[in-house]
């Protein structure tokens, strides 16, 4: 018995002490659950798709080779370029009317209503839609929107338009109405946080030196609001560009982005041909999320 | 055109199977019994299963499940959309036993060598296969039709052949299974008008109220039938298309889309539906089954016959070449039940076509037959083969008998030589 504890107390006491000295082990095993995450769900993927890429391809499948051909087709195509156009197009516009509509929500949330309660209440209702399925909050605009919908019949029976209004559904005002619908919260909850962070003290401060109301929103909220800014743009910037679904059932076809024209050629099985058009959107949307961070220190001004 | 696949092994389905019998027996045609007599009871004793994978015949449970019923073998089914089906053909010869492809498919696939002709002297209902798909002529008079006509790719030289035959010989490719004629759909009580052509989509009085279907391969098609209609070209073959005759037909489409003659572009079945029962489109593009799923709401919907023809589809079963012994016997043996009537029969009333219509017919009602084969009136309700209500009493098939419609196809689906070409023109007429 004694025996056996003694060695049990060596084996501890050994341990301990093989632990405590490379300190960088308890460091890497710490980072490890999230390398092995990071390196199985997202290095390996995208590296495969950039290794795809490079590869040949005929009905029948796949060739391990080198080639530019798909990026030189992607890249050479005026279709290619015409549909980043549009793509970029949804995603400017999509991107101002979800800032100005998420900020001024926010606004009223942190600053107009007056207790925490009624503030969160008013929150968790901003968040009800999203209980259903975005697809599902995106068609329900089309019974709404059509040419016998809601909006043009009772427009008509008002007497205030003889004639349907063509260009509510399958157009770009509908991509863009759908896609504002569906991402103003991811505006909303991040500026909502950077707002409710913001010591009141400093707009008192701010009016005692006989600021004016504007002059405060202007000098001292909105700065201050920046980085909640810049995560809810990072946010609707890449799901904008990264969109399918509501280009394709909002337009009716009509209109492309290029996660679509990836879809299209997936569907056709030309997968290397869609891996290339995957990596040069990857590098466009991280240079607009890098763009966007350079504008704005998140880390800094948290 | 999804990607979706979804595997179905027949299971002792009693209830379900049951509900098929008194669907069957409502109509007055269960003469099952009969027609399993005379097929060997071997396969009882020494299961066998075949796998089979594709587009169409393959969607349906029922099938299995009789099939496990009447002859003891076990299909397992896979179904796929048909760039899919092309690809596991060719690539992954060894996952299935018996494919069920489209006709413009086999025309990639059978080259390759993946797949083993069948020798007609022991398919037991040969004489019985509709001609169509052995000279394709559905008459003597009738003229073929352009595209990948299914007797194009119908038989092969010699049994170790990789060339297709010009004349029937005794090595058949596929047996065919589903074929139908497609046409445009139009809501009769918002067109105001005869439709009489399918030039009449690009009438400027129905600008911004028509569609037609995003899918490349049979879009190009239902554009070519538009533009020979409109008079704009002739083309040598609307299945296999110059360079030229594309560019001429992409640009066409293009100015079409840009003066916004087209309201949408549908891709899925349930998008037609949706775009015709809400009045956004009043003529389009469709498939025949949507055109129920849109009368089903109560909503007039016409699958309207027109005068330049029908784009007709068709597919088969064909044999993997891995096929020997036991289980090409039991391969043969599923063909030719799958040809002596309770199939067809089944898929006729779906509003398909069979393969050998005269066993069909010995298994479906004289009204059913009258309805849906010989276009006449419907004397009682016609019944789908789940026993829902397909039609009332009093109705016509649009478009008449099996004779006039398949006696009308001016082009069977296909795969041209320039297909990476047109697919990328179709994008290009997407994006503008």
């Amino acid at each position: 018995m004694t025996a056996v504890a003694t060695s049990g107390e060596i084996k501890a006491g050994k341990a301990s002490r093989g632990l405590a000295a490379p300190s960088w082990l308890a460091a890497w095993l710490q980072a490890t659950p999230l390398l092995l995450i990071l390196g199985f769900f997202f290095i390996l993927p995208i590296l495969t798709i950039i290794v795809v890429s490079f590869w040949d391809y005929d009905f029948a499948g796949l060739y391990p080779d080198f080639l530019t051909m798909n990026y030189a087709d992607t890249l050479g195509s005026w279709v290619t370029w015409k549909t980043y156009l549009n793509t970029l197009k949804f995603t400017a516009i999509t991107w101002a009317l979800t800032l100005f509509i998420g900020f001024w929500v926010a606004y009223f949330l942190a600053f107009h209503i007056r207790t925490t309660t009624m503030q969160m209440v008013l929150f968790l209702v901003c968040t009800v839609p999203f209980l259903t399925s975005n697809i599902i909050r995106m068609i329900s605009w089309i019974p709404v929107l059509g040419r016998n919908g809601l909006v043009n019949s009772t427009l008509i029976e008002v007497g205030i338009i003889p004639q349907p209004i063509e260009w509510l559904l399958y157009s770009d005002f509908a991509v863009v109405l759908a896609m504002v619908h569906l991402n103003t919260l991811f505006m909303v909850t991040p500026i909502f946080n950077t707002l409710m962070r913001i010591d009141r003290s400093l707009i008192e401060a701010a009016r005692d030196c006989g600021a004016s109301g504007w002059q405060v929103l202007w000098n001292v909220i909105l700065p201050l609001a920046k980085p909640g800014m810049a995560i809810g743009s990072i946010f609707v910037v890449t799901l904008v560009m990264a969109d399918f679904s509501t280009v394709q059932v909002m337009s009716g076809g009509q209109s492309a982005s290029v996660a679509l024209m990836m879809k299209n050629q997936m569907s056709l099985l030309q997968y290397p041909a869609a891996a290339a058009n995957a990596v040069v959107l990857l590098v466009v949307v991280l240079l607009m999320v890098a763009a966007i961070l350079r504008v704005v220190d998140i880390r800094k001004e948290l | 055109m999804t990607t979706e696949t979804k595997t179905a092994t027949p299971e002792k389905g009693i209830s379900r199977r049951t509900l098929l019998k008194t669907g069957a027996a409502a109509v007055g045609a269960i003469a099952g019994s009969g027609a399993i007599t005379g097929f060997p009871t071997i396969w009882a004793q020494n299961p066998i299963t075949l796998r089979q994978f594709g587009t169409g015949v393959s969607n349906i449970n029922a099938i299995a499940e009789k099939c496990k019923e009447d002859l003891g073998i076990t299909l397992e089914m896979t179904a796929t959309d048909s760039d899919a089906a092309a690809q596991r053909a060719v690539t992954q010869p060894d996952s299935y036993d018996i494919a069920d492809i489209e006709y413009w498919i086999a025309k990639k696939v059978f080259p390759s060598g993946v797949m083993q002709p069948m020798d007609v002297s022991k398919i037991k209902y040969y004489d019985k296969i509709v001609p169509l798909f052995i000279d394709g002529k559905l008459k003597p008079e009738s003229v073929v039709a352009q595209g990948t006509a299914p007797h194009t790719v119908g038989f092969v030289e010699a049994q170790d052949s990789k060339s297709f035959a010009k004349a029937p010989t005794q090595w058949m490719t596929l047996i065919p299974t589903i074929y139908n004629a497609d046409t445009l759909g139009i809501r009769p009580d918002l067109v105001g008008r005869e439709i009489t052509t399918w030039a009449d989509i690009m009438d400027p009085a129905f600008k911004g109220k028509t569609a037609i279907l995003n899918i490349p391969s049979i879009g190009i098609m239902d554009a070519a039938m538009i533009m020979e209609a409109m008079g704009n070209i002739k083309y040598a073959d609307k299945g296999n298309m110059t360079t030229d005759e594309i560019d001429q037909t992409i640009d066409f489409l293009i100015k079409a889309k840009q003066d916004g003659q087209f309201r949408a572009f549908w891709k899925s079945f349930d998008e037609s539906v949706n775009l015709m029962a809400s009045g956004e489109v009043v003529i389009q593009s469709m498939w025949s089954p949507a055109v129920a799923a849109v009368r089903s709401k109560g909503i007039a919907c016409k699958y309207q016959p027109l005068k330049e023809g029908y784009r007709a589809w068709g597919g088969g079963l064909g044999l993997a070449a891995h096929l020997q012994g036991a289980q090409l016997d039991a391969a043969y043996e599923y063909i030719n039940w799958y040809l002596s009537g309770w199939v067809g029969a089944y898929l006729n009333r779906q509003g398909y076509y069979s393969a050998a219509m005269e066993t069909a017919k010995a298994h479906m009602s004289e009204d059913e037959w009258g309805f849906w084969v010989e276009g006449k009136p419907a004397k009682g309700d016609i019944l789908s083969p789940e026993g829902k209500v397909m039609e009332k009493a009093g109705a016509v098939r649009d478009g008449g008998s099996f004779e006039e419609r398949m006696g009308k196809v001016a082009c069977w689906n296909s795969v041209m030589d320039e297909d990476r070409y047109m697919v990328r023109r179709w994008n290009e007429f997407i994006a503008a």
